[in-house]
């Protein structure tokens, strides 16, 4: 930051939007909670949420949609995380969601438990009455999350629509909602990859251990490497071998794919993401890759 | 690295997408991923160009109708900046998501058909950009390759558009020569159109000086959230968090809380990576003072000797955005102005704007969607504001209906009482 000049370089920019955001929402809201999956972008909002606080707590609880299907790092980064900042974690289950008989799980190889996740979400914004939800969704990650405001309004049954949203003028944010209708909020809209990843090298922000190259037992399918584990069915064909890989996203384990790479250290993803062809979901999503419209479909059900 | 934020503005079907998709393909914005898949869609819905348009109309309904709805964001950088770009729709159907994209660019891109010239939306868009007090203005003359790329056709779309903006303000105009669907004068000057001696859309855009474009003389710091850690640390700690939408603080400054009019000293500025020596916008600080006085969210701080207006009465721009109700005399709303919400009754609609010819009807009945005019309000509480012209951040304010909660206006001050 050059004083001299009352700039802010746009990472300080960058920050400073999402620290607003996270101060109105909780002035605003009566209970708000912020969404966490363990990913860099969920890491990256804690701190920020963090900054705008210090120094008190937190004052608002971490939502974790859990599938079941983590990698075991990110749990414990997130447990240890909670821990440190003193915050209140809630978990909502989708094992529990599939228990309960609210969700079936799906069948074949391909199962995954990415769309069930949403009821899972939605049962735990009644239960608890949520009525603001951050998350960390970048405009630039995927084409409907390009059209999203930062203040996003869900109605009673947790539906986006994207034909129909509310004007958002200057940075003056509508937050007035009925009882049962919410918002999701997303401070970062306007951070790309490559933001995220200088920031976190310049704040040293710590992440799980799989964003850097390491060593893994994978296989091809669909044209991404994924991680063999328990929670993926592979065919005879899909045959397993040791690649130095690192993850771009995180998310569940069956459907999140590694990319190649030699990348150990947080300098050499910053050369790697800002040299790289691919977009991050391209590289690493099954989950996007149903349809040409997979995530605003998603969306609109209420998905993340 | 510094951002400029922009966005498209102009017609249907004037290029504004293509446009976009342009600047991103031959900057090397785009991803191979991104590419295979708007080449695949082109070739189903039959185009016979890759329909770079698709890279940021991405909704299902957008691709079907072959039309932007709602504003994309886009992110691209060279060397020299980072870009925000808000595609903006061109239908006046959804002028407010038009707005919605404008109201934080430093710059909008006017695109104009050469072929049809300056029509209702051009006016209509070129008025609200500057309404909004957007600084900088860039006429884009597209579909140069469709009239040979002919000089005098530019120079009568140039000509039709400096008259009409006369009458408008705008700081600072320019006009360009393009095509977006080949790429002529997007990020390298065209062979085509050797008589035009300007630069480059993408030069334009990465030298266009923006800097002086914030306000640093008056101060003004609208309080946002009171920071009470309770905890055994921090006991006494009582800073008030918010965003510099003026001027620039220090710790010993002295100054004034809105409304109580208690003056104090600013003791630190804090924030989580240690103190700072100067706050300025739009930097989001906590601001400790040196006197225990009573303030809480939607109070304003500022300087003794340069304070915003205080009243309950604003005289205003509203753009009306509402498709299911008109903003009539004694409608009630409610009103949100920097971190301060608040009732407000409409006294009188004093004129309707027609965006053609810029005529004044004088105390019109109401304001349908759409329709810009001008208002008196009064509210509940005194806001403290300064006129729009001034301060983008103390001189906006937006409208929500009281039933359904939706934004139904965006507000520009233009003076009190
Ligand atoms: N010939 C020609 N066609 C263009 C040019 N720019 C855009 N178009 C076409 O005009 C149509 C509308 O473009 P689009 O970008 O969707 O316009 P928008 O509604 O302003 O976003 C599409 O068929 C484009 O291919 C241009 O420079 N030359
Ligand atoms: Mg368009």
């Amino acid at each position: 930051m050059s004083i001299t000049t009352y700039e802010l370089n746009h990472l300080d920019q960058l920050e400073a939007e999402a620290i607003h955001i996270f101060r109105e929402v909780a002035s605003e809201f009566e209970r708000p909670c912020l969404m966490f999956s363990g990913g860099k972008d969920s890491i990256l909002m804690l701190h920020l949420a963090t900054k705008a606080f210090w120094p008190a707590r937190l004052p608002f609880p971490v939502l974790h949609v859990d599938t079941g299907h983590n990698f075991p790092e990110v749990i414990a980064y997130r447990d240890q995380r909670i821990k440190e900042l003193e915050a209140r974690l809630v978990v909502a289950s989708v094992q529990k969601s599939i228990d309960e008989g609210r969700v079936t799980e799906e069948k074949g190889p391909r199962a995954s438990r990415n769309r069930l996740q949403t009821t899972t979400l939605l049962d735990s914004i009644e239960e608890n009455k949520f009525d603001a939800l951050f998350g960390g969704a970048r405009r630039d990650e995927e084409k409907a999350r390009a059209k999203e405001r930062f203040y996003s309004f869900r109605d009673e049954f947790g539906q986006w629509d994207p034909k129909n949203q509310r004007p958002e003028l200057w940075n003056l944010y509508n937050g007035r909602i009925r009882q049962g209708e919410h918002i999701r909020v997303f401070p970062i809209s306007n951070w790309t990859e490559l933001d995220v990843w200088q920031y976190i090298e310049r704040e040293d922000i710590e992440i799980p251990s799989v964003y850097f190259a390491h060593k893994r037992e994978v296989f091809q399918r669909d044209g991404m490497l994924l991680a063999d584990s328990e929670f993926v069915t592979r065919s005879e064909y899909e045959e397993l071998m040791t690649r130095k890989v690192r993850y771009r996203t995180v998310g569940d384990m069956s459907c999140t794919g590694a990319v190649e790479s030699e990348a150990e250290n947080l300098k050499q993803i910053i050369e790697e993401i800002s040299s790289t062809r691919i977009t991050e979901r391209g590289a690493t999503r099954a989950d996007d890759r149903v349809s040409e419209a997979a995530m605003e479909d998603r969306k609109k059900e209420g998905y993340f | 690295m510094e951002f400029l934020r922009f966005a498209t503005a102009g017609s249907v079907d004037d290029g504004k997408s293509t446009l976009i998709g342009r600047l991103l393909y031959d900057t090397k914005s785009i991803f191979q991923d991104q590419l295979e898949s708007v080449e695949a869609t082109s070739k189903q819905m039959g185009n016979e160009h890759t329909n770079l348009a698709l890279l940021t109309d991405g909704l299902r309904a957008e691709r079907e109708q072959g039309i932007t709805i709602d504003v994309a964001y886009r992110y691209f950088a060279t060397p020299k900046r980072k870009f925000i770009i808000a595609d903006t729709p061109g239908h006046i159907q959804y002028t407010r998501n038009m707005v919605t994209g404008a109201s934080t660019a430093d710059l909008v891109l006017v695109l104009v058909d050469a072929r049809h010239g300056v029509v209702e939306q051009s006016r209509r868009h070129a008025f609200l950009a500057s309404l909004l007090r957007i600084p900088h203005l860039v006429v884009c003359v597209n579909k140069m390759d469709l009239i040979d790329y002919d000089e005098k056709a530019f120079n009568a779309v140039k000509e039709e558009f400096r008259n009409f903006a006369m009458k408008l303000e705008i700081s600072d105009l320019s006009f360009v020569p393009i095509s977006a669907l080949h790429g002529d004068n997007v990020v390298e000057r065209s062979a085509k159109m050797p008589w035009y001696e300007g630069s480059s859309l993408l030069h334009h855009l990465e030298e266009v000086h923006i800097a002086s474009d914030r306000n640093l003389i008056d101060a003004r710091f609208p309080v946002q959230y009171v920071i009470r850690p309770q905890s055994e640390e921090h006991h006494d700690y009582r800073g008030y968090a918010g965003t510099v939408t003026g001027g620039v603080f220090k710790p010993g400054d002295e100054v004034v809380v809105l409304p109580s009019g208690f003056t104090s000293t600013v003791a630190s500025i804090d924030s989580y990576d240690g103190p700072i020596s100067e706050a300025f916008g739009p930097m989001s600080v906590t601001m400790r003072l040196t006197s225990e006085i009573d303030i809480s969210r939607g109070d304003m701080i500022c300087r003794p000797n340069n304070q915003p207006t205080v009243s309950q009465d604003l005289q205003a721009m509203v753009c009306w955005m509402s498709e299911s109700t008109e903003l009539t005399p004694r409608m009630k709303l409610a009103l949100k102005h920097t971190t301060r919400s608040s009732r407000v009754m409409v006294s009188e609609i004093q004129y309707r704007i027609d965006v053609n010819t810029l005529h004044r009807d004088e105390k019109p009945e109401s304001l349908k969607l759409n329709e810009i005019g001008r208002v008196s309000l009064r509210s509940t509480q005194p806001l403290f504001f300064d006129n729009y012209r001034r301060n983008r951040n103390t001189g906006s304010f937006i409208l929500m209906d009281e039933v359904t909660n939706a934004t139904v206006a965006a507000g520009i001050i233009v003076g009190s009482g």
